[in-house]
């Protein structure tokens, strides 16, 4: 392509002077007004006369915009050139508004140009956008196709979330459209509002569908794009579709699509790669999905050999699918020669991505570093940054106690040089987290913890200056070791401060100064006066902060000790206690009474090995007494921001009410801020604080290696032999005869890489067992966790007796919402694709005998339907859920189908969601020949969620494997009925803070209202209950299993129902939000 | 998804951006400016791929102009690099023989390109025949409205 290009801008003067004897040429608008705009800019020399001449045009486009004599014509060319003065840099929002008057008022040929100011002018966000909406509006709806596509584009480009409900028919409508390219755009404007309100198109899932059984390849590659990302974000309701994708995948592979899809001769390689991701996402931890793609991606490797860009970007995609999806151990060795091929290629390009592919698999895969070695060793030292950066992350992910000294110096030789922050951050806490993890001895810790402390300077995540300091407090469980590593540390830090300490950064000096301050009484040669000084003299730096002087502060104050000190402590105390700040002022206060009184300090600030960890209440229940005292004295009771805020808004509310569609009023819109709490400040703060951010910090990782392989897999690895540890590995031997001056060189590298691949060859024992194989050096005390207490069963007795408000209704319950809706006609128009549904309907079969085992006081209450878990030779499990009025009951079923008893069965269930509590105490089953045992589970919601999901493990002493299983509830089966007064309601409204606000389709009935029916289809399908009516108003309250409560304001406003949520649990409006428009579309 | 999309120049003057995601001025601004200075910093032989903030970014040099694309996470950069190949493609056969001279007088007419090419951040059609269609279409339009109106203009200015 370059040679086609080969005009440049040296040729510019040359063209512009011959303007006219080249008519033809490149279309050069130069006459233009836009021309000569350009060519002056060109002309310019200096920065300062571009701004001078860019602020003459903008003024004169002022003028000429506002000017009623100009033409649409006329205002297009304008539009140009203000975009044009905009790309520069120069603000032109005076033109905003005329770009949406030209979309609105100019002919097809200015309209473009309007739209594409638009689209460039403004973001989502942008107020004025709310005045194109009626344009829009009336694009979609003309009979010109050019008009028609105008709009979708920028529809897909910018548009005000809260408009979409009023566009949204018309774009839907599109998809039926003859025209192949209006459909298309359709399905991405789709999308784009998929991607930015969810909730608002969730109810045209089915038609994506149909828009993913197009008859146009190019309309089913535009539906990929949605797939891609509802699969990534719930992949469990899309396996029915894996066949359907490979199917499709196999056409688009066979070359079945038309010819102006090839990319340079390869097919559609664009689909072939959204297809690819859509699979390995379906395929991950999915045995049975991942076996119905192997053959297809088998074949895609074999397909895509042409040596071209695209054919490597095809085999890219393929081997992560290959690597991602339930492993199988032929495809794997394909997959690892192809990660060799992009390793050793000479484009650089595909180099990187081989590194990074390297990256990805080391961990499952650490012999494949291990061939790669001499590679890697050659990449560390490559004059590209990024090749660099990126061999460092391979390296990261393959380092142990073995070679962890040699990877972390590479690591801060590259700190050292280099420039961008973000790598810095990212690098230093990996240097943090390996030094943690690996370290070799005492010395080395800190000493590499110094380096990461000075090269990370004030960018660095505060999460390793506190895990640091932790570490350090609570130390090892060996007395001896611990105080050695604190006196190295006080050592280390003494001869820093002497050296210079006005190079280290603050982050870097705050640490120091904690350090001393508690652990410099360990080290008897320093004495408490040499380290006042040493203090002291941070104080007197000019560019320490006032946070640093802080810490500085507080470390004297526990350093303080006799009279020698004494003078120097006065004199600080002296300067800071005038200070400005009143932080310091405050530590300087503290320091000065308590380096007078010895008892108060002994008790204030005792000894480190006596002191007792330290509470935090964060309720500030010791405030009560004074709060309730102040309330009694006439105070006003406590608003939080948000609700003063929204009063006041409420006082000077403006109803935006065009279109018959309600604004949501955004002041509302953050309410998730917490409120400060302002904590009085304890001597000790220090210390605790750190202490209580440390134990939540993200830093304390686990093993990084993930379990890999089940089964084939790690059988295939354990069989090969591994390699002699030092040097002989079968890479090296293969490489060529070396001449003698290149010897020496490789000879190095060799060297470095026999310390750097230490440890590895044995891969599968060190590596996969990293966790463990942690020195026992860091054996850090762990907190005690206090497991899931099974011991609390909710059996509630009364509710065997508690009349149930609930009608019987026996409504269907969908488990997964999609496969519900789409299989009816869309999928007979699917020549692509056939499903698989043979599942369903033998759950069906087996519902009927089962639920005579149902327990029997919980018969006659809502029950979904059984559907079946999973199966391991002759057992088999089904469940269903049963709605009580304080809980939700999970019954389980385990049916034997054989002639013998099976013994010794356990089933556990779990869920990041749920909180799970069984009713029987025995953990083990037995379960006889030809029968059914039934164990019951209670079910609170603990993070509520659209969906929530279960995750099961079936132990069974007859087979090895364990096996796991899934059960997903929607979250409307937690919902109750919440009785309360309008005046209960009144209160506890004004005190939620999290809310939604949706504008809901009317059910409409013969014999009710609108309002009145929509009320009982929500009311019959949610269990909620209706407080009062009034008028066109409704209030509705329900809660979620167990008390949290959620109050509904609905009104009725045109043709829908605008619906106002608030409830004290943040996700639970959303989630309401969804089931109620799910339990509309029903009807 | 892509984020967006620079065309620059060697001297460090942007020529077209189109930004997919909602992004605020001052923000574009810095994130314009900083990822000039690091594309322009590096040399011919060196990986089109860059690890930028949390982004993806992919560039190539055609003559004097850079592509500049930042994709997502998940994004597969070769197929990146492809698109910004299709794009210059598409922008050849529009212009006959594209230079950056065209993209500077007539770049409301590669963003309508763009535009066509890449839908909401997402490649929404691969042919080149069927995008140039939907431009000259439209383009096509454009004349057929235009003659008249200047005719009348033209009176009117008499």
């Amino acid at each position: 392509m370059s040679d086609v290009v080969e005009k440049t801008l040296t040729a510019l003067p040359s063209l512009l002077l011959s303007v006219d004897s080249q008519p033809g040429s490149a279309k050069l608008s130069t006459s233009s007004k836009l021309g000569s705009l350009i060519r002056n800019i060109t002309e310019l020399t200096s920065k300062h006369e571009e701004e001078k001449l860019i602020q003459r045009e903008l003024s004169s486009i002022k003028d000429q915009v506002s000017s009623p004599n100009t033409t649409m014509r006329q205002m297009k060319e304008l539009m140009v050139r203000a975009i044009y003065c905009e790309m520069l840099g120069y603000d032109s929002s005076f033109t905003y508004i005329h770009a949406i008057k030209l979309a609105q008022q100019g002919s097809v040929l200015e309209k473009r140009v309007g739209y594409l100011a638009v689209s460039l002018f403004l973001n989502e966000h942008h107020e004025l956008l709310l005045l194109l909406v009626n344009t829009v509006l009336k694009d979609l709806q003309s009979t010109n196709l050019i008009e028609v596509c105008m709009a979708l584009t920028v529809v897909s480009q910018i548009f005000p979330k809260d408009m979409i409900p009023a566009i949204l028919p018309l774009v839907e409508e599109k998809l039926n459209h003859p025209k192949e390219i209006i459909r298309r755009k359709a399905v991405l404007a789709l999308y784009k509002f998929h991607l930015i309100a969810p909730n608002q198109v969730q109810h045209i899932h089915n038609k994506f569908r149909k828009a993913l059984c197009d008859k146009d390849p190019g309309v089913m590659g535009a539906s990929l794009h949605i797939y891609l990302h509802l699969i990534q974000e719930n992949p469990e309701g899309y396996k029915d579709l894996t066949t359907s994708f490979v199917t499709i995948l196999k056409q688009v592979v066979g070359g079945k699509l038309p010819m102006d899809f090839n990319y340079h001769s390869v097919p559609a390689p664009w689909i072939q790669i959204q297809l690819l991701q859509i699979l390995s996402l379906l395929g991950k931890n999915d045995p049975g999905t991942s076996e119905i793609m192997h053959e297809i991606l088998e074949e895609s490797l074999r397909r895509a050999e042409m040596n071209h860009n695209i054919t490597y970007a095809i085999l890219y995609e393929c081997v992560k699918c290959i690597y991602t999806i339930h492993p199988k151990s032929d495809l794997l060795e394909k997959a690892a020669k192809c990660i060799g091929n992009f390793v050793l290629s000479s484009k650089i390009n595909l180099k990187y991505l081989g590194l990074k592919a390297l990256t990805y698999v080391v961990q499952q895969d650490p012999k494949l570093a291990l061939q790669h070695q001499m590679t890697i060793i050659e990449c560390l030292e490559h004059p590209d940054l990024i090749i660099k950066r990126e061999t460092l992350e391979i390296l990261f992910r393959i380092t142990n106690a073995q070679n962890v000294t040699v990877i972390v110096e590479k690591m801060l030789t590259f700190l050292s040089t280099s420039e961008d922050d973000h790598t810095t951050i990212d690098l230093v806490g990996k240097v943090a987290e390996l030094a943690k993890k690996y370290a070799p001895d005492n010395e080395w810790f800190i000493q590499t913890m110094n380096a990461v402390f000075s090269l990370g300077g004030e960018t660095m995540q505060p999460d390793i200056t506190n895990s640091f300091l932790k570490l350090l407090s609570e130390g090892f469980d060996s007395v001896e070791e611990d105080r050695k590593l604190k006196v190295f540390a006080v050592n280390s830090y003494v001869s820093l401060l002497e050296g210079e300490p006005e190079k280290l950064p603050q982050r870097f000096l705050q640490v120091i100064s904690w350090v001393l301050g508690e652990f410099s009484h360990l080290q008897q040669d320093v004495g408490a006066e040499t380290v006042v000084c040493l203090l002291d003299k941070l104080l007197h730096m000019k560019n320490s902060t006032s946070e640093t002087k802080t810490w500085v502060l507080m470390a004297m104050t526990k350093v303080c000790e006799g009279a020698a000190c004494a003078p120097l402590v006065q004199s600080v105390c002296e300067t800071y206690s005038s200070s400005l700040d009143t932080v310091l002022r405050q530590r300087a206060q503290e320091l000065q009474h308590l380096s007078r009184d010895p008892a108060l300090r002994a008790r204030v600030l005792p000894p480190v090995c006596t002191r007792e960890p330290l509470e935090v209440d964060s309720s500030l229940s010791f405030l009560d007494e004074f709060v309730s005292e102040a309330l009694a004295a006439g105070a006003a009771p406590y608003k939080p921001s948000h609700q003063r805020q929204e009063e006041l808004a409420q006082t000077k509310a403006v109803s935006y009410e065009p279109y018959q569609l309600t604004l949501p009023i955004s002041t509302t819109a953050h309410t998730h801020t917490p409120s400060l709490l302002s904590i009085s400040s304890s001597l000790s703060e220090g210390s605790a604080d750190l202490s209580h951010k440390g134990g939540s910090s993200s830093l304390k990782l686990e093993g990084v290696k993930r379990v890999w392989g089940r089964g084939g897999y790690e059988a295939a690895q354990v069989e090969t032999p591994s390699p002699p540890q030092e040097g002989g590995d079968p890479s090296i031997s293969h490489t060529p005869p070396l001449t003698s001056e290149d010897t020496e060189s490789k000879q190095q590298e060799q060297q470095l890489a026999s310390s750097m691949f230490l440890g590895l060859d044995h891969s599968s024992v060190t590596l996969m067992g990293k966790g463990d194989s942690t020195p026992s050096w860091l054996k850090r005390k762990e907190r005690g966790q206090t497991p899931l207490n099974d011991a609390q069963t909710f059996t509630d007795p009364q509710e065997l007796t508690d009349p149930s408000p609930l009608h019987v209704v026996s409504p269907q319950f969908p488990q997964s919402p999609v496969i519900a809706n789409g299989t009816s006609d869309t999928e007979a128009a699917l020549a692509l694709a056939c499903l698989d549904t043979n599942r369903s309907s033998t759950n069906q079969l087996e519902d009927r005998g089962l639920s005579l085992y149902l327990p029997a006081e919980l018969s006659g209450l809502i029950c979904s339907e059984i559907s079946v878990l999973c199966s391991s030779e002759s057992l088999e499990l089904s469940a269903c859920h049963v709605h009580k009025l304080r809980s939700l009951e999970m019954i389980v079923f385990i049916s034997n189908s054989s002639d013998n008893a099976v013994q010794q069965i356990q089933v556990q269930l779990h869920s990041e969601q749920l909180e799970v509590s069984c009713a029987s105490e025995s953990q083990m089953e037995e379960v006889k020949g030809h029968s059914v045992v039934v164990r019951q589970y209670s079910l609170r919601v603990r993070k509520p969620s659209v969906h929530v999901e279960l995750i099961g493990t079936l132990f069974h002493p007859e087979t090895p494997q364990n096996v796991q299983f899934t059960y997903r509830l929607p979250l409307s089966s937690f919902i109750r009925p919440l009785t309360l007064s309008t005046e209960e309601y009144g209160t506890m409204w004004l005190s939620f803070s999290n809310d939604t606000k949706q504008n809901l389709t009317l059910v409409h009935s013969e014999n009710e209202g609108p309002l009145r029916a929509t009320l009982n289809v929500l009311t019959e399908d949610l269990h909620l209950h209706v407080v009062e009516i009034i008028g066109m108003e409704a209030i509705v309250a329900c809660r979620l299993l167990q008390d949290q409560p959620c109050l509904m304001h609905c009104r009725v406003h045109g043709d829908a129902l605008a619906v106002w949520l608030r409830s004290p649990v943040p996700e639970l409006p959303d989630c309401l939000i969804y089931h109620c428009q799910r339990a509309l579309q029903g009807h | 998804m892509m984020r967006f999309m620079l065309l620059f120049s060697r001297q460090g003057k942007l020529r077209l951006q189109k930004w997919y995601t909602a992004t605020a001025e001052r923000d574009k601004k810095k994130m314009v400016r900083d990822l000039m200075q690091i594309v322009l910093a590096r040399k011919p032989k060196m990986c089109s791929f860059l690890e930028w903030r949390d982004l993806k970014i992919v560039y190539k040099r055609y003559a004097s102009l850079y592509f500049c694309c930042a994709v997502e996470e998940q994004d597969n950069e070769l197929i990146t690099l492809e698109v910004i190949h299709r794009f210059v493609e598409l922008l050849d056969k529009y212009f006959g023989s594209v230079c950056e001279l065209d993209i500077i007088f007539n770049f409301e007419k590669a963003y309508f390109i763009l535009d066509e090419f890449l839908m909401g951040g997402e490649i929404q059609d691969t042919s080149k025949k069927s995008v140039l269609k939907a431009i000259e279409q439209s383009d096509l339009l454009q004349e057929e409205d235009e003659s008249p109106r200047s005719v009348l203009e033209e009176m009117g200015l008499a």
